[in-house]
């Protein structure tokens, strides 16, 4: 699974991915994601949130010529982006021959308190 | 979100955006070379040029969704500023874009934000964004924002 050019202009990197389930994205804490002082831009964490998205439904696709559009998405925004790595994971909630509905949650010390979730629809082209 | 804070005058200082992103702006907002167009009472326009490292589909060099929402959190951001004439400390709460179509490869991305509606916690923000032709838009945006001090 090769990550686009912004991904890594993001610094995010594949952390893990294991028991079938989506792969777990890693972003560093760097000054090109930093919003105000101490704290994550918002723009940083939505862009995290898709790229955790879009990989989830390359992940459940497995088909090199199948593509997904982004249709929309909407992003909760529920801690502020503290200094250190944030991770996100998609889930492919629904997966029809035309559309695909994905969420992300994006977490940094303790998953169960995430700090971002996206809701996500993609038209998909085979 | 944001970018440094204004020079204070009094509690908060009234907001020039133009000055905020003629200041060479760092974090993400530099990184992405986002920059200033124009602006209004409640609301701003913002640019983002493309560039190679923003590019989400490497077939098709087009630029990555990911880069519109920072632009457009940017621009609803800001159009918040203006709307209340001063900087109040502020996060977005949600978020939402429909992709009416893809950016075009290499044409700068031009996002505009409107502040609407301002109570004393919540900001209501909407926008578009498109790459050359404000008539035919590439994205909609509707967002809320909450402020993280006390009223002005």
């Amino acid at each position: 699974m090769t990550l686009p050019p912004y991904a890594e202009f993001l610094g995010v990197t594949v952390e893990r991915s294991d028991d079938g389930r989506p792969p777990v994205l890693v972003m560093p804490f760097t000054s090109d994601v930093l919003g105000r002082p101490g704290f994550l831009h918002g723009g940083a964490i939505g862009g995290l949130l898709e790229m955790a998205a879009i990989v989830a439904l390359w992940h459940a696709l497995d088909d090199d010529s199948a593509r997904g559009k982004p249709i929309g998405v909407t992003v909760d925004y529920m801690r502020g982006g503290r200094e250190g790595p944030t991770r996100a994971q998609g889930t492919v909630t629904r997966l029809g021959s035309r559309i695909a509905n994905v969420e992300a949650v994006a977490w940094q010390d303790d998953s169960a308190k995430p700090i971002a979730s996206a809701r996500m629809n993609y038209l998909l082209t085979r | 979100m944001t970018a440094p804070a204004p020079s204070p005058a009094g509690a908060f200082g009234p907001f020039d955006p133009r000055r905020l992103f003629e200041a060479r702006m760092g974090g993400h907002v530099g990184a992405l070379g986002m920059g200033y167009r124009a602006h209004g009472d409640d609301w701003i326009e913002l640019e983002l040029p493309y560039a190679d490292r923003l590019i989400g589909d490497p077939e098709t060099g087009v630029m990555a969704s990911g880069a519109i929402l920072a632009l457009m959190d940017m621009a609803c951001g800001a159009s918040i500023w203006l709307a209340n004439r001063a900087f109040r400390p502020q996060a977005t709460l949600d978020l939402r874009i429909d992709y009416l179509r893809p950016a075009t490869p290499r044409n700068s991305v031009i996002g505009r934000a409107e502040c609407y509606r301002l109570t004393r916690s919540i900001a209501f923000v909407r926008g578009q964004a498109h790459d050359g032709d404000a008539a035919d838009p590439l994205a909609q945006v509707a967002a809320t924002f909450m402020f993280t001090s006390a009223p002005l």
